[in-house]
C-alpha cells in the first residue's frame, strides 16, 4: 500500500501494510518520533497529532485513512532551535517533566487554541482531560496553555509576535 | 506557590534559582531521544508470549507454527537459555534465604502469574512478531491460584513447593519494650487495614535495543534507566561478560516513580536474542503488558494495635504487616514491606514499636517500589490509627498530633530498628510543628474547620490535617567525573540518572557553583555506564544529594587542579590562584580563563559515600466533599507545606510536589491493579486502570520551603519527590471520615472509590456492623 | 499491540461498499475508527478487510425538518458540539453527547459508529432509545428502517447483518416547552457512565406529564427505555414523593451489570439516584433556558 499526505508541510510518502496505524508510520516509517505512543488504544492522548486542523489520536487511525491529508506533528510546531510561544509557556511554567505526554499535549493545545484563542480555564481542562500526564499533576500545564493564549489572538496562530 | 522559570542569572549562586530546565529545550520539540525513538540498522524485532495462567505447570510448548512464520528469525523458550536459566537477583538488601523465590528470566517447569514471559519471538517486524505469538500454543497444567493474602497465609496451594510456606521472609521492626508500654497503657486500640494494589505507570513504556559486537565480545543496551550501573552487574553476570564488557546506554526516560528501570526478564531476553542472532534486537512493550508486568506495588494489610496516655502520647505502636509480594521477590522487593513498618512512627515520638512484616507470595505479578514504598502504606496505618485514638479520647485532631510530633531538640531522633539486615536510620533535623502551624495557616483551617461534618448542598464536607516524613539520599556511594573541555567549559558526568525529574539542570546548577563557573558552561552527562567507573542511579530520593554531593567533592579537585596548572603559568604557588567565575585569577591581578589551561587534561572523578538518610518532612491538610447518592469524594482543596532542606531549583521541587501530590490522589481515589479470584488482572488498559486526568484534582496549592537544611551532607539538600504522595491516602481517608462523621464512617480499606465510599455509607445507615 | 493483518478499501458509494461487505466474510466498517481501533489493537477481532466509509459524503450532514432531525451517520461529535441549530432542535442529544469521550476523540468519532458499536453505557444509543429514533440500515435490498429499541441486541450487539450499514438516524421532532434532563456518573470525565438517566416530557396546563420517555445507560446489556416508570408517571403532577416512588421503580426495572468498577447493586442504586436528580432538573428547567449547554465554535 502507496500513498502520499502532507506532513508539517512537506509531502511525504508511505509505502506498508494496510494496518500501520499513522502513529507508527510517523514514528517508524517516516523518522518523525516526536509523536509518542503511550497506549494504542485511544485513552493516553500521547500521539495526538493534527489531521486537516484537527487534534486527532494517531493510534486510531490507519496511515492510509491520512492520504492526501495535511499533518502537523510536535516537529511542526516551532521552526529550527526556537521554542514557539505555546512551547516557551511549557518551559516557564515547569510543564513538563519526563516529557513523553508533552508533544501529545502541545498538538492538542495547539490545536484548541488555533480554533479557540479565548478558551477558558474550564474549557482547556476539559480538552486536556484527553490527555494523560503521570508527572505533573496538570496545574502547570494549564496555565501554560492559559499563558500562550495570547499569541494565539487576532489571527496569530501560535506564531511569535 | 506558584514558580515560573527563569533564566540563569550570572551575577548569584545557580543554587537556590528557579532555571528553566535545559532538558525542555528539547523535549519541547519533539527531539528527545526515548528507547523506542532509537533504532540501529538491521535490526529485528521482539515481542514476549505470556502466561495467561496464573498458576501451573508447562507441560508443554509448540512454537513449530510460530517458527514457521514468514519472517520470524527465532522463538526462544528456556530450552533455548541454556542448561540453566538465569534469575534475577534482588538488588537491594539480599538475604540467602531469598534464592528459593527469584525469578527466572523465562518461565521453565511452572508460571506463578498473568503475564509472566514463556517465549520470546524475535521477527522482521513487531506485527509479525505479535502475529507470531498467536500461533505459539502452551500446554499448562493449571494449579489453585494463590490470589488473595488470606489465600497465601492458608499455604494450601504453593507458589515453590520446595519451601513449605508462601512466606518468602519478613522482618521484625521494633523499638523500646513494646509490651510493656501496652500492658501500662490507659487506652489501646487494634485495627485492621489495607492499602489496595496500584503502582507507578510510566507513560513512556519500557523498552531495550541491544546490539552484540561479536568481534569484540562487546554488549551494548539502550534504553537503561534508574539503575544502569546495578542492571549491567546483574546482565553481565547472567551473559558470562566481564561487567566492562556490557555498556547499558541511558536516554531520555518517560518516567519512573521507581517502577520503571529495575532490572525485569526482558532486560535478559532481548541482549540474550541479540547475541544468539548475531543481530540487533529491539523490544518495546505495549501498555497491556505494562499493566501486568511493570513493578507493582503497595498491597498491604496490616492489624496494628496503638497505646496511648490518657492525654493523648502515643506510648506505642503493635502488631502484624502482610506484604502480598506477588510472584516472585525481585530487585527491590524487600523496601516496601520493610518500609511499611519502619516508618509507622513516621515525624512521631513513639519510643515503642514492635511490628513483625511478612512478605507474602502470591500469583499476582511481583512487587517493587513505587513512589514513597511503605511510607504512603504506613502513613494510611498510622494516620488512621491517631485519628480514631484522637476521637476516642476527645482530643483535637491537630492537638493531637502536635503532642507527638519530634520537637526540633531531640534530632537527631531515632527511628526503630529492622532486622534481619538492621537499616539503622535517624530524624535528621525539622522544624515540625512550624511547618504544620505554617500549612495549617496556609489552608484557612479555622475557616474549614467549620464545614467539618457539614451537608451542604447535598455534599458532606470533611477536613483533616496529617504530617509526614519522606526519607531520601540512599547511600551507599555516588560518582561523578569532571572534564574541563578544550573550550574552558565543564563536562559533568554522574552515576545518578536522569528519569524527568530535571537532574540534568539541578546537577548543573550545583557544578556551576561548586566550580564557580556561570550556569552556561556546565554540561550534565547521566547515568550510562559509559561515563563514570560505578554509579548508583535515581531511587529513594538520592539523585540530587548523592549525586549533587559528589559533584562538590569532583569539583574541589578539579579547582585544585586549575590552580595547580595557572599556577605553572603564572610562576606562583598553586594556594595563591583563585578560582573565581570561570577565571582563574593570580594574587597580582593577572587573569586566565579555564580555556587557557585545559590543555593541561584538567579532569577528576570523585566518590561521595553516605550512609546517613535525610528526611524531607511536612503537613497535608485536605477538604473533601461527599456526595453521598454516587459516593463520589471529590477534593475541594488540598493545601501542603513540604520543607525540603536547601532548595537547589524551586521550579523544578515545586513541580515534584503537585506532581507527587497528583499521583497520591490518584492512587487513594481511582487506581487500583484488580485481580479477580481466578488470578487474572483485570484493569490490564488505560480504560481500566484510571489514572487522574486534567479535570480532576485542580485544587491544589502547594509550598516547599528550605527551613532545615540536612546537616548529614555537604549541600544541606533533603531528597524530595516522593513525600506528595506518602501523606495522601491517611489524610483523605481522615477528610473523609470527618466528612461523614454523622454516620460513623470509618474508611480501613483503599481506593476511596465512588462504590466503595458509597457501599460503607450503606453500611452505616444500616447500623453498627455486626460482629 | 500492532493489528492483524488486514486489507483496505475506500468504496465510493454505499452501494459499493455493500458490496464489499459481500465479497469478503468478516470484513467490517471503519469511519472515525474511534471504537474499532481499540478493539484491532488487543486483537480481540481480527477483520480480513476494512470497509473505509470515512470519505463518503451522503453519510454527512443533518437535516432539522418539522418531521424530525436527520442525521448521517457520518456526523462527528464535534459537529454536534458547534451545531447551534441542531442543538436547539435536539437539545437531549446535545447534552448528552457532550458527555462523549474525549476532544481528540470527539473530532473523528461518529454518530454511527458509536449506534453500531453499541456499548450499552454510551450515550449515543441512549438517545437513541430515549428519544425513540429511528435508524437506517442500507443492505443489498436498498433501505431498511429499525426502531431504536429494536436495533440493539446485547452488549456490543445490533440486529446488523454482516452485509449491512448504518447510514442514519432521525430522532422525533422536539415539542417547544419539553422538560428534560440528562445526568451520568463516570469516574472520571470521558469515561464511560457507571450509569446515566434521561428523562423528557411534556406537561399540560395542569401540569400533568405527558409523553414521558425515560432511558437509562450503563444499566443493562442494552441502553434501556423505562417503559414502567414512565407509565408510572404519564399523566400524574411531578412532586417529590412520586420523585421518589418512581426512583425505587427506576432502580428495580433496570439490570446492570457488574464489573471491576462497580458492581450491579451499586448501579442500580446510582440509577435511582440519578432519577432523582434528572427529575428535580427537568422540573426546574425552565428557570435555566431552553438552549442547553454552550456551543463550543
Amino acid at each position: 500500500m502507496a500513498l502520499q499526505f502532507t506532513l508539517n508541510g512537506k509531502t511525504v510518502e508511505f509505502s506498508g501494510e494496510a494496518r500501520t496505524t499513522l502513529a507508527d508510520c510517523l514514528r517508524h516509517h517516516l523518522g518523525q518520533t516526536g509523536t509518542h505512543v503511550g497506549c494504542e488504544h485511544g485513552v493516553c492522548g500521547a500521539c495526538t497529532v493534527i489531521v486537516d486542523g484537527e487534534a486527532v489520536r494517531s493510534c486510531l487511525m490507519l496511515a492510509v485513512q491520512a492520504e492526501g491529508s495535511h499533518v502537523t506533528t510536535v516537529e511542526g510546531l516551532s521552526e529550527g532551535e526556537d521554542l514557539s510561544p505555546l512551547q516557551a509557556a511549557f518551559r516557564k511554567h515547569h510543564a513538563l517533566q519526563c516529557g513523553f505526554c508533552t508533544p501529545g499535549i502541545l498538538t492538542t493545545a495547539h490545536a484548541l487554541l488555533t480554533h479557540e484563542p479565548d478558551a477558558d480555564e474550564e474549557r482547556i481542562r476539559h480538552v486536556l482531560s484527553g490527555n494523560i500526564c503521570r508527572c505533573t499533576g496538570y496545574l502547570p500545564i494549564i496555565e501554560a496553555i492559559l499563558d500562550a493564549r495570547a499569541a494565539y489572538a487576532d489571527g496569530r496562530r501560535g506564531k511569535p509576535a | 506557590m506558584k514558580v515560573l522559570a527563569t533564566a540563569p542569572s550570572n551575577e548569584t549562586p545557580a543554587i537556590g534559582q528557579a532555571i528553566g530546565r535545559v532538558e525542555d529545550l528539547r523535549l519541547l520539540r519533539g527531539k528527545g531521544r526515548y528507547i523506542d525513538d532509537i533504532s540501529l540498522p538491521g535490526q529485528l524485532h521482539a515481542a514476549i508470549f505470556r502466561s495467561s495462567l496464573p498458576h501451573g505447570v508447562i507441560r508443554s510448548l509448540d512454537t513449530e507454527a510460530a517458527r514457521k512464520l514468514p519472517g520470524v528469525h527465532a522463538v526462544i523458550t528456556a530450552a533455548e537459555i541454556g542448561r540453566t536459566v538465569p534469575t534475577i537477583p534482588v538488588r537491594l538488601f539480599p538475604l540467602p534465604e531469598y534464592q528459593p523465590f527469584l525469578q527466572p528470566v523465562i518461565a521453565h517447569h511452572k508460571v506463578r502469574y498473568v503475564g509472566e514471559p514463556i517465549a520470546m519471538v524475535v521477527a522482521e517486524s513487531p506485527a509479525i512478531a505479535e502475529d507470531a505469538l498467536e500461533l505459539i500454543r502452551a500446554d499448562i497444567d493449571t494449579l489453585m491460584p494463590v490470589v488473595s493474602l488470606d489465600d497465601s497465609r492458608r499455604d494450601q496451594s504453593l507458589l515453590v513447593e520446595t519451601s513449605g510456606s508462601n512466606k518468602g521472609h519478613y522482618f521484625d521492626i521494633s523499638k523500646g519494650d513494646v509490651d510493656a508500654a501496652f500492658a501500662a497503657a490507659a487506652y489501646t486500640r487494634r485495627e485492621r487495614m489495607y492499602v489496595h494494589r496500584h503502582t507507578g505507570v510510566t507513560m513512556e513504556l519500557r523498552g531495550s535495543l541491544a546490539e552484540w559486537d561479536a568481534d569484540r565480545g562487546h554488549m551494548t543496551v539502550w534504553g537503561a534507566s534508574k539503575v544502569p550501573f546495578a542492571n549491567r552487574r546483574i546482565l553481565a553476570g547472567m551473559l558470562e561478560l566481564r561487567e566492562e564488557s556490557v555498556d547499558m546506554i541511558e536516554g531520555d526516560a518517560g518516567g519512573s516513580y521507581g517502577v520503571k528501570g529495575e532490572f525485569f526478564p526482558e532486560d535478559f531476553l532481548v541482549p540474550f536474542a541479540a547475541r544468539l542472532l548475531r543481530r540487533p534486537v529491539k523490544w518495546s512493550e505495549d501498555r497491556r503488558e505494562h499493566l501486568l508486568a511493570i513493578s507493582h506495588a503497595r498491597d498491604i494489610e496490616a492489624e496494628l494495635e496503638i497505646a496511648c496516655s490518657n492525654d493523648g502520647r502515643v506510648l506505642g505502636i503493635r502488631g502484624e504487616i502482610w506484604a502480598n509480594i506477588g510472584a516472585y521477590m525481585r530487585t527491590s522487593v524487600v523496601i516496601t514491606p520493610r518500609n511499611s513498618g519502619q516508618f509507622i512512627s513516621g515525624p512521631y515520638k513513639v519510643e515503642n514499636v514492635g511490628i513483625h512484616v511478612a512478605m507474602q507470595l502470591s500469583n499476582k505479578s511481583p512487587c517493587g517500589t513505587y513512589r514513597g514504598p511503605g511510607r504512603y502504606e504506613a502513613d494510611f496505618f498510622r494516620e488512621r490509627l491517631f485519628h480514631l485514638a484522637a476521637k476516642d479520647l476527645g482530643i483535637d485532631m491537630v492537638e493531637f498530633r502536635r503532642r507527638n510530633l519530634v520537637p526540633e531538640s531531640e534530632m537527631p531522633y531515632p527511628m526503630p530498628s529492622t532486622a534481619p539486615q538492621n537499616n539503622p536510620t535517624a530524624l535528621d533535623s525539622g522544624a515540625y510543628e512550624l511547618v504544620l502551624d505554617r500549612c495549617l495557616s496556609d489552608a484557612g483551617w479555622s475557616e474549614k474547620l467549620k464545614l467539618q461534618g457539614k451537608l451542604i448542598d447535598g455534599r458532606y464536607h470533611g477536613v483533616a490535617a496529617t504530617c509526614f516524613i519522606e526519607g531520601g539520599a540512599a547511600g551507599p556511594r555516588e560518582s561523578s567525573r569532571i572534564v574541563i573541555e578544550r573550550d574552558g567549559r565543564a563536562s559533568v558526568y554522574v552515576g545518578s540518572s536522569g528519569v524527568g525529574q530535571g537532574a540534568e539542570t539541578i546537577l548543573g546548577q550545583i557544578a556551576a557553583d561548586a566550580l564557580d563557573v556561570p550556569y552556561d558552561q556546565v554540561q550534565v552527562f547521566l547515568g550510562s555506564t559509559t561515563y563514570v567507573k560505578e554509579g548508583w542511579g535515581s531511587y529513594h530520593s538520592r539523585s540530587t544529594v548523592m549525586g549533587g554531593s559528589a559533584i562538590l567533592l569532583t569539583a574541589e579537585e578539579i579547582k585544585q587542579k586549575l590552580r595547580a596548572a595557572a599556577a605553572m603559568r603564572f610562576n606562583c604557588a598553586p594556594e595563591e590562584v583563585e578560582v573565581s567565575r570561570g577565571r582563574l585569577i593570580a594574587s597580582d591581578g593577572r587573569s586566565l580563563a579555564f580555556a587557557d589551561v585545559s590543555d593541561q587534561g584538567i579532569t577528576a572523578e570523585e566518590t561521595f559515600a553516605n550512609h546517613r538518610h535525610t528526611y524531607a518532612y511536612g503537613t497535608h491538610v485536605a477538604h473533601v466533599a461527599v456526595d453521598p447518592g454516587t459516593g463520589h469524594v471529590a477534593v475541594v482543596d488540598y493545601v501542603t507545606v513540604e520543607d525540603a532542606g536547601r532548595i537547589i531549583n524551586p521550579l523544578t521541587l515545586h513541580g515534584q510536589s503537585i506532581g507527587a501530590i497528583v499521583q497520591g490522589l490518584g492512587g487513594t481515589l481511582l487506581e487500583h491493579l484488580v485481580y479477580d479470584e481466578n488470578g487474572q488482572m483485570l484493569s490490564a488498559s488505560f480504560a481500566d486502570y484510571l489514572m487522574p486526568l486534567a479535570t480532576d484534582y485542580p485544587n491544589i496549592r502547594s509550598t516547599a520551603i528550605g527551613l532545615r537544611p540536612s546537616p548529614f551532607n555537604p549541600l544541606g539538600a533533603k531528597g524530595a519527590g516522593e513525600g506528595g504522595t506518602i501523606p495522601v491516602g491517611g489524610v483523605i481517608a481522615n477528610a473523609v471520615a470527618n466528612a461523614l462523621s454523622s454516620l460513623g464512617v470509618e474508611p480501613l480499606e483503599l481506593p476511596l472509590t465512588p462504590p466503595r465510599v458509597w457501599r460503607m455509607i450503606q453500611a452505616a445507615k444500616r447500623g453498627p456492623r455486626e460482629g | 499491540m500492532k493489528l492483524s493483518r488486514l486489507e483496505y478499501a475506500r468504496p465510493a458509494s454505499v452501494a459499493e461498499a455493500i458490496e464489499l461487505l459481500q465479497g469478503t466474510e468478516g470484513a467490517k466498517i471503519i469511519a472515525g475508527g474511534q471504537s474499532l481501533m481499540p478493539v484491532l489493537a488487543f486483537r480481540l477481532a481480527a477483520p480480513p478487510l476494512l470497509v473505509d466509509i470515512g470519505r463518503l459524503e451522503d453519510l454527512r450532514g443533518t437535516e432539522i425538518t418539522p418531521v424530525g432531525t436527520r442525521l448521517g451517520a457520518r456526523v462527528r461529535w464535534c459537529e454536534i458540539e458547534r451545531d447551534a441549530a441542531l442543538r436547539r432542535a435536539q437539545p437531549l442529544l446535545a447534552a448528552m453527547t457532550d458527555h462523549v469521550a474525549h476532544y481528540q476523540v470527539r473530532n473523528r468519532g461518529t454518530v454511527g459508529g458509536s449506534l453500531a458499536h453499541a456499548d450499552p453505557a454510551a450515550e449515543m444509543p441512549g438517545v437513541a432509545v430515549a428519544c425513540d429514533a429511528i435508524m437506517h440500515v442500507a443492505g443489498p435490498a436498498g433501505i431498511r428502517d429499525v426502531k431504536s429499541e429494536d436495533f440493539f441486541e446485547g452488549p456490543l450487539q445490533t440486529v446488523l447483518a454482516e452485509d449491512e450499514l448504518l447510514v442514519g438516524l432521525t430522532l422525533p421532532p422536539w415539542p417547544p416547552g419539553r422538560r428534560w434532563a440528562f445526568e451520568e456518573f463516570a469516574l472520571r470525565r470521558g469515561d464511560f457512565a457507571l450509569a446515566g438517566v434521561a428523562v423528557h416530557y411534556g406537561r399540560d396546563a395542569e401540569g400533568r406529564a405527558h409523553g414521558v420517555r425515560v432511558g437509562a445507560i450503563g444499566a443493562g446489556e442494552t441502553p434501556l427505555r423505562l417503559h414502567a416508570v414512565e407509565a408510572e408517571l404519564e399523566g400524574r403532577k411531578i412532586g417529590e414523593a412520586l420523585i421518589s416512588s418512581a426512583a425505587k421503580l427506576a432502580a428495580a426495572s433496570v439490570d446492570p451489570m457488574n464489573d471491576l468498577h462497580a458492581d450491579a447493586e451499586y448501579r442500580r442504586a446510582l440509577v435511582a439516584t440519578l432519577f432523582e436528580r434528572v427529575m428535580l432538573r427537568a422540573e426546574h428547567r425552565q428557570e435555566e433556558g431552553e438552549n442547553g449547554p454552550a456551543v463550543h465554535p
